[in-house]
């Protein structure tokens, strides 16, 4: 009944920052492991930073990166010491498969070490290097992430400023990129200027291929990405699960206000994606704006219980409603689908939000909560209890290393469709049990 | 709903031009084939248009590499004409035609006829995205030139030694005046820059989602001689039944032949073969019996038949008559009621030709539809064609990768079973005899709903 977890490579894979300060690592270490927890791939990030900042509890300033201050680089370095222990356990005692060393890294020295300590243990190596010499996209980095730090908590913006740009260069001097030639024999991806060029080298497997996808695939630029479901459909009015009916009328007043909503949002270029199914359709044409349909964004296929309410389920196939509660990410619907099959028919959805910019995604509760789940990095545990409710709009909105959430309930009244899981899962259960927290419905 | 159309796309679309760049045999035509190949499997209106095929149009006879030389007056003037009458087709293919990308498959070494190039493009509102190709070991060159030059028109009349002599002059003569894309002159172009057999990649400007999936699909290939074993799970008992779907065991005769299959793949000693399954009995038990260990792939699964799953084709024609005639006018594109159609499945299998594309010896254990869509890449069938390639059961397809092709064996396994192959029957329904029969459009249209394509901008 249940889903087995994909097989993506077979050996732990170190994924190792290379760049100066300011140059996006921490934002893509962070980004590229939720999206690798996100498919499957259990992966934590290694942030150096942290682990200085938990040696050094205070921090004065820029001297403390100065090359030539021995104290310091004795602390850093023994930092980086133990972050790679602690990468070892990962991989061994707690079955991770992709650990991502956020540090400078860049001396050839330091990567010498890397490399020789995976060597020893078995685990590939992969370099993504950040190179960036544009100073408004550095300055604006730095603004965005780098004045929030803890460090300098007891700064004003100016002096940060000036002290993290002297920090810069303390590593400008020592600093030795990936070379085309000399690192011929290194896997690798080189970032130049926020993406508008990449150099790949030796790709060794099929994870590191679509690590290099996905970073083909990002951007920074500023959008939002608007998520709903569609308008109350006659079928929630009747507590029926999946199917393909249209809106009821209630239903049909949320398509108008969500089209009056958009358009109060003045969306530069916004795009509409839909599913195949009657219900996002209609909703979609009260926008009075072209959309795309997508297969890939249709509910999840509830199989044997489609069309079923949750009582009908319990009558007639309790011991799976009972299966289900125990472990609904990966508790497949005799002929249908599980939770961890949507996400992986949603990851195109996913790679092509990632390539746009301003898009409305209008779709069903178990996709939006496979959707927002990436977006903000909820394990799969929690997604499939994540509350999408009818007729409320989330706005997701870019921020530092994470995203911010806007929701927007557009006060037409729906029916709740959420169900949480009850407190007995066991196969044995009553009857009552079972249906202790399905929602109401005519 | 609208009829079979997705509602008001945006047609703002631009059609992308690919334009290889590089010395002779450095692999641009394998490349521009494949790539073509690939494109048009996943639903991308795609062509090639080979400059020199052109130029053997015109010039009938090849004599020497002397047509090639940069100070043959008369040459240049044939070759610039061939050039222009390609891209004049490719405004056609574009325009006109509803293609949606053109591979312009020429060495196009120099700076000039690269920006009329781009000048053609700009006029007529064609995106453009450069494969610029560096094979740099000398050996692959002559390798390359061995298997692929000495078939061709060319060198009919020539033995070996005298075709390599002409070939590697004629590789000189483009030599002198070859100005290869600079990374800073040329940073403003989108491009890939392929180096070392593919071991390294500069990529610069991916403009939209066709150039990423483009440049994904390159990276992901490679050369390295291997082969890819196709067969279906052994008869199963419903195959007897002669009922579709389902998810049964194998019959006597189906394990039967999963232990002849473990034997031929024993004699064939493969290096390194990976099996791969679906996640239904009836693969995953063929594959046991092969001893090996297996990986097991949902995308592999059968097609859904949806309402139809595990009913003969008697019964479908007793029960959905209008389903049945539905599907023999356009089988590609016919989706079950709540089930898939042909081009969900392709749409659902290309991950795992990417991963088929990344891998060397593979033996993939699946299903009679799922079978025909990855044979249909392998060997270039249309959406018309697929849904009506043989796949018997207990027959094994062996496809070796071969020149600009790939080289089919058929291995049957000799063991009795059934034939589940159903050809397009000579008389079909019109259109307009379906409509009077049924008077409603909406089944019509939802039944052939395309799945999402990729918009290109």
């Amino acid at each position: 009944r249940f889903t087995s977890r994909p097989q993506f490579t077979n050996c732990p894979t170190m994924i190792v920052m290379v760049g100066l300060p300011a140059r996006g690592k921490t934002y893509i270490s962070k980004k590229l492991t939720r999206y690798l927890n996100w498919i499957g791939v259990p992966t934590q990030v290694f942030n150096l930073g942290q682990y200085r900042r938990e040696v050094v509890q205070t921090y004065k300033n820029y001297e403390f990166f100065r090359p030539d201050n021995e104290e310091a680089m004795k602390i850093r370095r023994s930092c980086a010491s133990n972050a790679l222990k602690d990468i070892a356990n990962y991989f061994t005692k707690e079955q991770g498969q992709v650990a991502v060393f956020d540090a400078t890294n860049t001396t050839r020295e330091r990567r010498g070490a890397i490399i020789s300590f995976a060597k020893e243990k078995g685990y590939k190596v992969f370099f993504i290097e950040s190179v960036c010499d544009d100073p408004e996209i550095i300055e604006a980095n730095i603004m965005q992430v780098k004045l929030s730090s803890p460090d300098y908590e007891n700064y004003d913006k100016e002096e940060a400023l000036v002290d993290f740009l002297k920090r810069i260069d303390c590593y400008k001097m020592s600093y030795v990129p990936l070379d085309e030639e000399k690192d011929r024999h290194l896997s690798f991806i080189k970032i130049f200027n926020v993406g508008s060029r990449y150099l790949v080298n030796r790709v060794q497997d099929h994870i590191q291929s679509r690590i290099v996808y996905y970073l083909m695939n990002i951007h920074v630029t500023p959008r939002s990405i608007y998520l709903s479901r569609h308008g109350e459909s006659e079928l929630n009015l009747l507590g029926r699960i999946g199917g393909d009916t249209g809106l009821s009328s209630q239903g049909q007043k949320y398509a108008k206000a969500l089209a009056e909503f958009i358009r109060g949002q003045s969306i530069k270029d916004l795009k509409v994606w839909t599913s195949h199914m009657k219900r996002t359709i209609q909703t979609a044409e009260a926008l009075g704006v072209p959309y795309e349909q997508w297969k890939a964004l249709n509910e999840i296929d509830a199989g044997v219980c489609e069309e079923m309410t949750y009582e009908e389920i319990q009558a007639t196939h309790p011991e799976e409603f009972a299966l289900r509660d125990q472990d609904k990410y990966r508790y497949r619907y005799p002929k249908g689908e599980s939770y961890e099959d949507l996400v992986h028919r949603l990851e195109p959805v996913i790679m092509e939000l990632e390539r746009q910019e301003n898009v409305l995604v209008i779709c069903h509760q178990a996709v939006m909560r496979c959707l927002l789940a990436y977006f903000l990095d909820k394990s799969a545990d929690d997604l499939p209890y994540l509350k999408c409710p009818l007729h409320t709009v989330l706005k997701l909105t870019p921020l530092a290393y994470g995203c911010k959430v806007e929701s927007f309930y557009l006060n037409i009244q729906a029916v709740n469709t959420h169900r949480d899981r009850p407190t007995n899962v066991n196969v044995a259960r009553k009857p009552e049990e079972a249906l202790q927290t399905v929602p109401e419905h005519l | 709903m609208k009829r079979g159309l997705k509602s008001g796309i945006c047609m703002t679309n631009c059609p992308t031009l690919i334009v290889t760049v590089g010395l002779p045999a450095r692999g641009k035509t394998y490349i521009s084939k494949k790539l073509t190949r690939y494109l048009n499997w996943i639903d991308v209106p795609t062509k090639e248009f080979n400059v020199g095929q052109y130029r053997r149009e015109c010039v009938k006879i090849y004599k020497s590499f002397e047509f090639f030389r940069p100070d043959n007056e008369e040459g240049l003037k044939i070759r610039k004409q061939c050039a222009l009458a390609a891209l004049n087709d490719v405004r056609q293919f574009l325009t006109d035609e509803g293609g949606q990308v053109a591979v312009f498959d020429a060495t196009n070494t120099t700076r000039e006829r690269r920006e009329t190039i781009l000048r053609f493009a700009e006029q007529n509102g064609f995106k453009v995205f450069s494969l610029w190709n560096l094979f740099s070991e000398l050996q692959n060159i002559f390798n390359t030139f061995i298997l692929l030059k000495l078939g061709s028109p060319d060198y009919t009349h020539c033995n070996t030694e005298e075709a390599v002599a002409d070939f590697m002059k004629r590789i000189k003569c483009y030599e002198n005046s070859y100005q290869p894309l600079d990374e800073e002159l040329d940073r403003d172009l989108s491009f890939i820059k392929i180096i070392d057999v593919g071991r390294r990649y500069l990529v610069n400007r991916v403009q939209d989602h066709i150039q990423s999936r483009i440049v994904y699909y390159l990276m992901n290939i490679h050369i390295t001689p291997r082969s890819i074993y196709l067969c279906r799970h052994g008869e199963s008992d419903l195959n007897i039944k002669g009922r579709i779907g389902g998810d049964s065991g194998l019959s006597a005769r189906g394990k039967e032949f999963a232990k002849s299959l473990g034997q031929f793949i024993q004699s064939q000693n493969i290096h390194d073969l990976k099996v791969w399954t679906s996640q239904m009995k009836r693969t995953i038990q063929t594959a046991e019996a092969v001893g090996v260990p297996y990986e097991q792939w949902k995308a592999l699964n059968e097609i859904d038949a949806g309402v139809c799953e595990e009913l003969t084709y008697e019964e479908i024609q007793q029960r959905y008559p209008l389903e049945f005639a539905l599907r023999d006018q356009d089988k590609y594109r016919y989706r079950y009621p709540k089930g898939e159609s042909y081009e969900d499945l392709v749409q659902r299998l290309e991950p795992v030709i990417m991963e088929l594309e990344r891998q060397e010896n593979v033996l993939v254990i699946c299903h009679q539809a799922v079978m025909r869509c990855l044979l249909a890449y392998f060997l270039d069938k249309t959406a018309e064609e697929l849904p009506y390639l043989k796949c018997p059961l207990h027959t094994v397809l062996k496809l070796t990768p071969m020149a600009y092709g790939c080289k089919v064996e058929s291995v049957c396994l000799n063991v009795d079973a059934v034939n589940t192959h159903r050809d397009r029957p000579s008389v079909r329904l019109t259109n307009t005899h379906i409509i009077r029969m049924y008077c409603s459009m909406s089944v019509y249209s939802s039944r052939f709903l395309g799945v999402h394509k990729f918009s290109l901008y």
